[in-house]
């Protein structure tokens, strides 16, 4: 069997796992009848449905013929991973290191993402953004954010 | 004349100093990040939920509203200038502004879009105040049962007049209605897919899934495409009033924008996008005076009528989120949770509960939008000035900016972490070809339509036929039923697909 449309294909197969997973894990909770319904009579009929959906996008990939077989095309990794390892070392910085310190480490990171990476702006970027995150959040909206390090305040 | 007091009561709020530098401060931002492409006002709206902790209702309620209209103002500079959308809505708008531009013409286009944009805005916010007041009436004689179909109508209209595959965006609105099931079972206290982890028990965060698909995916999507030139016709911006003929001919297309789009903002998955695309077809549809420019070579008439629809769809699409507490869009949704933070139920009781709020954000609107037109026409040069801004350093400003916003929300780097994963799921989203708005919309409504259909079936004692048997409920189901039927007749299938292929 030929694939027709790469990205249905694709996507009625993420469908079909999310709704019978979300099925599956419905049946932990009691159900309920139709006049009492129960914590899983929701989920449970709408993970069924979205999977009964997901399998028509499926069976249409496979059988309607689609314009170039519409690929999915090739997955941009770098910024893939540098933005979202940008975004988790962040979170996992700013309780410790302060927002002194994660957010260059952000940018920084988050920059490297791009086609074109020049230092010298990076820097500038940083300097600019820390200040004015600091000026805007803790100065101006007077939110909770850890602003030094933890081993400095402590 | 009740509408008058309503009207002085709200412009009595609006015209305080607090809310006018709030209603300044949204229109500037949204025309900001209308101006910016890639920032769209769904990802600014979720970044400053955070900070509307420390501000009142109405003030934080003016200040979003005034970055989703604005958005449509700053949208289409960007689209005349350099034939880029700035928002999605203003992407017919690049079809004829650009070749304005690329004629010398830039000044009358702006300007053509800029008045009418002001002109659609006013009537906009003087349909809002007189059908906000009866459409709240009716929906206090809602059930659970007529809720519950009321959010199907509306979650099926969101896609039936979306663009792309019909059957995947249903899939999507599933897919958020199940994000929105991992919380506590509201009735019997059990949480819900928890997976034992504290946080999840309190459900997933909006801002986190907005952010992360519609921030931080985008942002993937946005690099992983080869960088594109930029043409900026900057130095032909100099005769910004349009002639005596400009005006001849736009002003029955800012007409017929502002009541195509008024009409499409109200409806389900209406707002600013649709209006802007029905406008310009239909534009293209009446038939000119002879000698006119064709459209796609830079007809006036193609600026004018779309962006008075766009805006006039963008105010009126607050209708149904303020009376009946249900969102038509991706934005409204996102007011819908902002309202919420700050501990308000929307619904139809909003107007009598918070009528100095429901009355001094229509009024707000009304200020707002003569701000925007004095920020867009006499200070355009600064607009254009951003244009020139790289890309590559907004993005990281863009996560920053997120980063913080998602700490703050519960001083906790869990959301962080979800934005993220919720960052990769956004690229796959993007990747296959499924919208996530809709997504979206179903994760804000999946509770309440929960609860709305246990409730009904309790009343009825599980009889499913309730749903039928009561007229109202009935007549919304049946609206939902047809829309789908409508749209996947064979003829006017390959229309739809047709409109957003040429189009989009």
């Amino acid at each position: 069997m030929k694939i027709k449309s790469q990205k249905d294909f694709w996507s009625g197969l993420m469908f079909i796992v999310a709704g019978l997973g979300f099925a599956a894990g419905a049946t932990n909770y009691s159900f309920g009848t139709s006049a009492r319904p129960g914590p899983g009579y929701f989920p449970f009929g709408l993970g069924i449905l979205l999977a009964i959906l997901g399998a028509m996008v499926l069976f249409k990939s496979l059988t309607i013929e689609s314009e170039g077989g519409d690929p999915v095309g090739a997955i941009g990794w770098k910024p893939l991973v540098l933005i979202v390892a940008g975004v988790v070392v962040f979170g996992l910085a700013l309780p410790r290191l302060g927002m002194i310190l994660s957010l260059p480490i952000l940018i920084m990171i988050a920059s490297l993402a791009g086609d074109e990476f020049r230092l010298k702006e990076v820097i500038v970027n940083i300097v600019v953004l820390t200040i004015g995150s600091w000026a805007i959040f803790i100065k101006g909206l007077n939110l909770v954010i850890p602003l030094w390090p933890a081993f400095m305040t402590a | 004349m009740d509408l008058i007091n309503n009207l002085v009561l709200g412009f009595g709020v609006a015209f305080t100093l607090q809310n006018m530098f709030y209603a300044f401060f949204g229109a500037l931002l949204g025309t900001l990040i209308g101006v910016l492409p890639g920032l769209g006002p769904v990802a600014t709206i979720a970044m400053l939920l955070p900070s509307i902790y420390a501000l009142d209702a109405t003030p934080a309620l003016i200040m979003l509203a005034g970055i989703y209209y604005g958005a449509q103002y700053g949208g289409s500079t960007t689209a005349i200038l350099i034939n880029v959308p700035g928002e999605s809505s203003s992407v017919v708008t690049a079809i004829d502004g650009y070749q304005m531009a690329r004629k010398g013409r830039a000044g009358a286009a702006l300007a053509a879009a800029g008045l009418g944009s002001f002109f659609a805005g006013c009537v906009g916010t003087i349909i809002i105040a007189a059908f906000a007041p009866p459409l709240t009436e009716l929906a206090f004689k809602f059930g659970p049962a007529e809720y519950f179909s009321l959010m199907v109508l509306g979650l099926i209209g969101a896609v039936v007049l979306a663009s792309g595959s019909l059957v995947k965006a249903i899939a999507m609105i599933l897919l958020g209605l199940l994000l929105g099931q991992i919380n506590t079972d509201v009735i019997s206290g059990v949480p819900r897919f928890s997976f034992d982890i504290p946080e999840l028990t309190d459900g997933i965060g909006f801002v986190a899934i907005a952010m992360g698909v519609f921030g931080f995916g985008e942002i993937i999507a946005n690099l992983s495409r080869p960088a594109e030139h930029r043409e900026v016709f900057t130095k032909d911006v100099k005769d910004i009033w349009p002639t005596r003929q400009d005006f001849k001919n736009a002003y029955p297309a800012v007409l017929r924008g502002t009541a195509l789009g008024s009409i499409l903002g109200v409806l389900p998955g209406g707002g600013a996008l649709l209006a802007s695309f029905a406008a310009y077809t239909v534009e293209k549809k009446t038939k000119g005076k002879p000698g006119d420019v064709p459209f796609g070579q830079g007809n006036i008439r193609g600026v004018a009528g779309p962006e008075a629809a766009n805006n006039a769809g963008a105010q009126t699409s607050f209708i149904p989120m303020l009376t009946l507490g249900i969102p038509p869009n991706a934005v409204m949704a996102l007011m819908v949770g902002a309202m919420t933070i700050k501990g308000i139920q929307p619904g139809p009781q909003v107007m009598t509960s918070n009528p100095e709020l429901f009355w001094g954000l229509i009024a707000s609107m009304w200020v707002g939008n003569a701000m925007l037109i004095i920020l867009n026409l006499p200070l355009i040069g600064i607009w254009i000035k951003l244009l020139t801004v790289p890309y590559r350093f907004l993005y990281p400003a863009i996560m920053s900016f997120c980063c913080i916003g998602l700490y703050t929300l519960n001083n906790n780097n869990f959301d962080v972490f979800m934005a993220a994963g919720f960052g990769v799921v956004g690229y796959a989203f993007f990747k296959l070809g499924c919208e996530p708005a809709p997504l979206l919309l179903g994760f804000i409504l999946g509770p309440m339509m929960e609860e709305n259909l246990r409730r009904a079936l309790l009343l009825s004692r599980g009889d499913w036929t309730a749903f039928l048997t009561r007229p109202l409920s009935a007549g919304l189901l049946i609206a939902a039923a047809l829309m789908i039927v409508v749209v996947s007749l064979p003829s006017i299938k390959s229309k739809r697909e047709e409109a957003f292929h040429e189009e989009a």
